[in-house]
């Protein structure tokens, strides 16, 4: 009896050690692989942050507003973000093949998947950065162009331009990753259904005095004014 | 000859007709139909008055008119000018007229006509405004006079006007002109202008004209680049500017034209202007600057509440552009009634060259920046009103002058701000 346990006891060890023995080399493999990705993405970081620099991303950023928002959200600036961005997923893609080569069952496939979803996650953050880039361009034009028209309430008029694009960027984003597309294309709808009803009846009947005042300014008192000399700025 | 390749090759043939000349007058001209009959007939008795025994050419580049403009220019003869004013004239006066867009673009009506001057050969030559109906004949022997005469490269008219006609000029263009590149040049701005064939050669050799835009406010960076070319330069007085009716919905586009292009220059020229103090007056012929002081009606409420609207509402702009004490400042005195409100000189001076600043460093879009200026021009514009309500020729001068020596002592101040991009 005590001859069977220490038998299988030393059986139990036995194939542990064999199976650790298997086991190490993958997981030196894994470990060797996170180290030359961790390599291989800290160069295409600097790389890429260098070629960005050349190519004035910041100030294409800049000019779009983006960097506002990035500071305003005590963030890095934009060329410093997808710099970071690129090296985690570098980083993260070496990893996944280091636990692949640890041969996990049921993980290989879930890496594949991740793999099959790189692309389309690339192509969601890029829509997404120019779309909150045009958001706040247009909105901005809108602004600028609202005041200088000295029409009433500039900023709903940016800000509802703004919101409108805000909704169709991630409406497009989600639909991209795939996630939830019904659920998104209904929210969408609803959403922007809404706002457009809700800007209608706020101009019809919230917005009567506003609207009567704005259509007066814009030609009663338009006529009264062709009667004074404007000032010619050049 | 690179320039060739632009022009069509009816307007080369007829080019090539006329041969060298002395004298060029270039029109650019959009729908002018009602002004440029007289406007030429002045144009060809000015020529003949002046200049009788020169070889001379009216090159009309038109912008694609629809109402007969081109063929109005070409059709003005010259025996109804004749009589008039030297009925022994000599030469015939050539009238080119061709055609370079379908729509106007006032780079390129330049350039076409800059082309034309280099491959006639053109000694002096003259561009006029197809709008400008208080032309007199007078005034080609002005504008041309000290190129063909005195060897000047760049004549720019000074103007009678009134004395709150043309405050954008007054109130930023002349001033930061003035104290940025030292020369006290009025109307760097002008659609007049006379320039010597030597000049518009080196400008249309080096002007980048493809760079996406039509070209609007070239006529400022003509005149930019003569004075950074070292070329030698004078103004010259022609009279009344005739009142071009505008409305306010031309500032933004004006600012676009003036300051947009005066700010873009900045950069490529920093090298000259950061090495320049104070201010030197340029030759003049006839008066410096003459003002009229009849009645004008304004609506100066409107201009009050469209500065302060413009301050409320565009916080989240003028905190990219503006000093934050600028910023406050301007906050302040937006929330003044009109009877206190004042735009003092030295805040609207830091003001225009934070934005300059700005611009330079692209902090947001270019054009949002030139936009966000105009609320700030118009309560500079009503803080001028009322400074110059009852104050005669002089007095008005005396606050321009005062208003330029303040962007002079500032300039130390936008030199601080101005970070070369590395």
């Amino acid at each position: 009896m005590r001859e069977m346990i220490i038998g299988e006891l030393s059986q139990a060890l036995h194939e542990i050690a064999r199976g650790f023995a298997h086991f190490l080399p993958r997981l030196v493999v894994m470990l060797i692989l996170a180290f030359v990705g961790w390599v291989i993405a800290y160069a295409v970081k600097a790389v890429l942050r260098i070629f960005l620099r050349l190519i004035k991303f910041d100030k294409l950023s800049e000019n779009a507003g983006a960097s506002q928002l990035l500071t305003n959200a005590a963030l890095p600036s934009a060329t410093e973000m997808l710099s970071r961005f690129v090296f985690w997923v570098t980083w993260l893609g070496f990893i996944l093949l280091g636990v692949q080569v640890l041969g996990i069952l049921g993980l290989q496939e879930q890496i594949a998947r991740f793999f099959l979803f790189l692309p389309r996650l690339f192509v969601a953050m890029f829509i997404l950065f120019f779309g909150l880039l045009a958001a706040s361009f247009f909105s901005r034009a809108a602004l600028l162009a609202a005041v200088n028209a000295n029409v009433p309430s500039p900023r709903v008029l940016s800000l509802a331009l703004r919101t409108i694009i805000i909704v169709f960027v991630l409406s497009i984003v989600f639909e991209e990753l795939g996630l939830a597309e019904q659920t998104m294309l209904v929210a969408f709808g609803i959403a922007f259904g809404a706002l457009m009803l809700g800007l209608a009846i706020a101009f019809g009947m919230g917005g009567r005095d506003l609207a009567k005042r704005f259509l007066e300014k814009r030609f009663v008192r338009a006529k009264k004014e062709e009667n004074e000399d404007e000032l010619s700025p050049l | 000859m690179a320039e060739e390749s632009f022009l069509t090759d009816d307007f080369l043939r007829q080019l090539i007709n006329v041969g060298e000349v002395d004298i060029l007058v270039g029109l650019p001209t959009h729908n002018n139909a009602k002004t440029i009959g007289s406007i030429v007939h002045t144009i060809q008795s000015g020529i003949l008055r002046g200049f009788p025994r020169e070889r001379a050419v009216i090159i009309n580049a038109d912008g694609g008119s629809r109402d007969g403009t081109p063929e109005l220019v070409t059709g003005v003869s010259i025996d109804d000018a004749r009589p008039a004013s030297n009925p022994y004239a000599l030469r015939t006066l050539h009238s080119i007229s061709t055609k370079y867009a379908s729509s106007p673009a006032s780079g390129v009506a330049l350039r076409t006509i800059l082309a034309a001057t280099e491959l006639l050969r053109a000694k002096a030559c003259v561009v006029m405004s197809p709008e400008s109906v208080s032309i007199e004949p007078e005034w080609l022997s002005k504008l041309l006079g000290p190129i063909y005469r005195d060897g000047f490269d760049l004549v720019t008219p000074t103007y009678r006007r009134h004395k709150f006609e043309g405050l954008l000029i007054t109130n930023l263009l002349y001033p930061m002109t003035r104290a940025l590149y030292g020369l006290r040049i009025r109307e760097a701005y002008s659609p007049e202008f006379g320039f010597s064939g030597r000049f518009g050669s080196q400008f249309l050799g080096q002007n980048a004209w493809n760079d996406g835009t039509d070209g609007a406010g070239v006529n400022l960076r003509f005149t930019l680049a003569a004075i950074t070319g070292r070329y030698r330069i004078c103004q010259s007085f022609l009279g009344e500017k005739d009142h071009v009716e505008r409305h306010a919905a031309d500032l933004v586009p004006a600012l676009r034209q003036t300051v947009g292009v005066l700010f873009s220059a900045l950069e490529p020229d920093f090298p000259v202007w950061s090495a320049v103090a104070g201010s030197q007056p340029a030759p003049t012929t006839g008066a410096d600057q003459e003002v009229l002081l009849g009645p004008l009606r304004v609506n100066r409420k409107r201009l009050r509440e469209m500065f302060s609207n413009g301050v409320a509402e565009l916080e989240s702009v003028f905190q990219s552009i503006l000093s934050p004490s600028t910023l406050a400042e301007l906050q302040r005195i937006a929330r003044l009634g009109e009877e206190e409100f004042h735009y003092p000189a030295e805040l609207w001076v830091r003001s225009v060259y934070e934005f300059a600043a700005s611009y330079q460093k692209s902090v947001i879009s270019r054009d949002h920046i030139i936009q966000a200026l105009a609320p700030l021009f118009r309560g500079r514009v009503f803080t001028f009103l009322m400074e110059n309500r009852n104050a005669s020729a002089d007095e008005v001068e005396n606050n321009i002058e005062a208003l330029c020596l303040e962007f002079e002592r500032l300039k130390p101040y936008l030199l601080q701000l101005w970070k070369p991009r590395e």
